[in-house]
């Protein structure tokens, strides 16, 4: 337990978001590589042959990979400050929804600032039926997906708080109207409100111009392919 | 008793993840059939999201997907434990499961849709992945060591479906050359007795998927 924590990231990854906002939320001190991606460490392809990605936590020297994954195994290692609940059927809900952001809502979102076009206006039509979803069955009676406090499915949300934004400003689409979505909209202050959270977001000025840049590469290259 | 429900169709391969969970426990739950082109209303009302089976309905309470239907069984019933103890070795678990379900089927199922040079490339990229999953074998009798467990039954489906698909469009993916320990792991895997139990019909699964593949093949082909 004593043995020495690594997280290897990237400072605009929301996935690399998930594991700090869960280790700062349980207290657990650990050092932080920022990756660059254009050029990953050695440190990071030794760690995860498979993927190549972050991010990627170490931990006594085992490396564990995919951010979920890594916040149920951080969540078993350091159960204070718990971010799943106990009862076995509570917890199957809490994957679902885990479940749900990583295979549907999360590409959807990412598909509507990666292409154009008709391609993209299907992706819009997606991440409005999986907004949909999430406002009809996840947040009833609700302030966050944990009930009272955050837990590990508002953390699995986390892109919906701040980059689903900064991509509705950059395709020009607005996604998330507070008046079709009054209870996401609700969500979304109250997230950014606790105080790890608020102190862990990044720069959303310095994403926009990241993200822009990027986006600007991806259509410039799918045209010339 | 408390009342367990399982719907489930006769040839899903992740219907058959929660039978062999269900099984392995020695817990005993009723099955309802769906036939999936006229959906009863309470698979509908049980999961109005994905409206999909596997189901397991646990005292009125639905769970879905079949992963995570392992994950609510495994914590619910303690005998015959499907996930290690270790954290470390949990997330290894989840991890290859994960990579199973994401990239391995979906890898495996294009070389028996794509044609020609679409094919070979679908072969070179299956063949990886499954390389890495021969790597995790590394000698083990089962993923999960002596006896079988989560990522097992993740895999469960090419210890069936694979030699279908093959027989059916004549290319061998698994070859016990190339693949050794997953050779090796198919045969204990579909012999084991609580999974042989559980196979559906081979000649129906034959007919069933000859009519996929010749579906799912047209729509690849060059218009």
């Amino acid at each position: 337990m004593g043995e020495e924590v690594k997280l290897h990231g990237t400072w605009a990854s929301p996935f690399s978001c998930r594991v700090i906002w869960a280790l700062k939320l349980k207290g657990i001190p650990y050092e932080y590589i920022e990756e660059d991606l254009s050029n990953k460490s050695s440190q990071l392809l030794q760690h995860n042959p498979v993927h190549k990605k972050i991010p990627v936590l170490v931990h006594g020297g085992k490396a564990t990979c995919e951010s979920m994954i890594i916040l149920e195994y951080v969540e078993e290692m350091w159960p204070q400050n718990p971010l799943l609940p106990t009862h076995p059927c509570e917890r199957a809900d809490a994957r679902f929804w885990i479940k749900f952001a990583e295979e549907k809502q999360g590409p959807a979102m990412w598909t509507v600032y990666r292409t154009s076009g008709e391609e993209q206006e299907k992706a819009v039509k997606d991440t409005l039926e999986m907004l949909r979803a999430i406002e009809a069955h996840g947040l009833v009676d609700k302030k966050y997906f944990g009930g009272d406090k955050i837990g590990i499915v508002d953390i699995a949300f986390g892109q919906i708080a701040q980059w689903l934004g900064v991509i509705e400003d950059i395709v020009g689409v607005k996604l998330l109207e507070a008046h079709k979505f009054p209870r996401l909209h609700a969500w979304i202050k109250n997230f950014k409100e606790v105080p790890i959270i608020k102190e862990n977001l990044p720069d959303r000025d310095e994403m926009m111009v990241l993200f822009k840049h990027f986006r600007e590469m991806l259509l410039t290259s799918s045209r010339d392919s | 008793m408390a009342e367990l429900k399982l719907f489930r169709t006769w040839s899903s391969p992740f219907a058959l993840r929660v039978v062999w969970a269900l099984n392995l426990k020695g817990i005993q739950y009723d099955t309802i059939f769906e036939d999936l082109s006229n959906k009863s209303s309470l698979l509908l009302q049980y999961n109005p999201i994905y409206k999909k089976v596997p189901v397991l309905v646990h005292n009125g309470k639905p769970l879905v997907e079949s992963l995570l239907i392992l994950e609510y069984i495994d914590e619910t019933w303690k005998q015959t434990p499907l996930l290690p103890e270790d954290p470390s070795e949990r997330a290894t678990a989840r991890f290859w499961a994960k990579f199973g379900d994401d990239k391995v089927m979906l890898s495996v199922w294009n070389v028996f849709i794509k044609q020609g040079k679409d094919q070979e490339e679908a072969i070179v990229t299956a063949q990886e992945n499954l390389g890495f999953i021969e790597r995790q074998l590394s000698g083990k009798k089962f993923f999960n060591g002596e006896t079988i467990g989560f990522v097992d039954l993740a895999f469960g489906w090419l210890a069936n479906l694979l030699s279908i698909w093959e027989e059916i469009c004549g290319v061998t993916l698994i070859d016990h050359e190339k693949f050794p320990m997953l050779s090796e792991w198919i045969q204990n895997f579909a012999g084991a007795p609580i999974i042989k139990e559980s196979w559906p019909p081979r000649d129906k699964l034959i007919t069933k998927n000859q009519a996929l593949l010749e579906v799912y093949t047209s729509k690849e082909a060059p218009k």
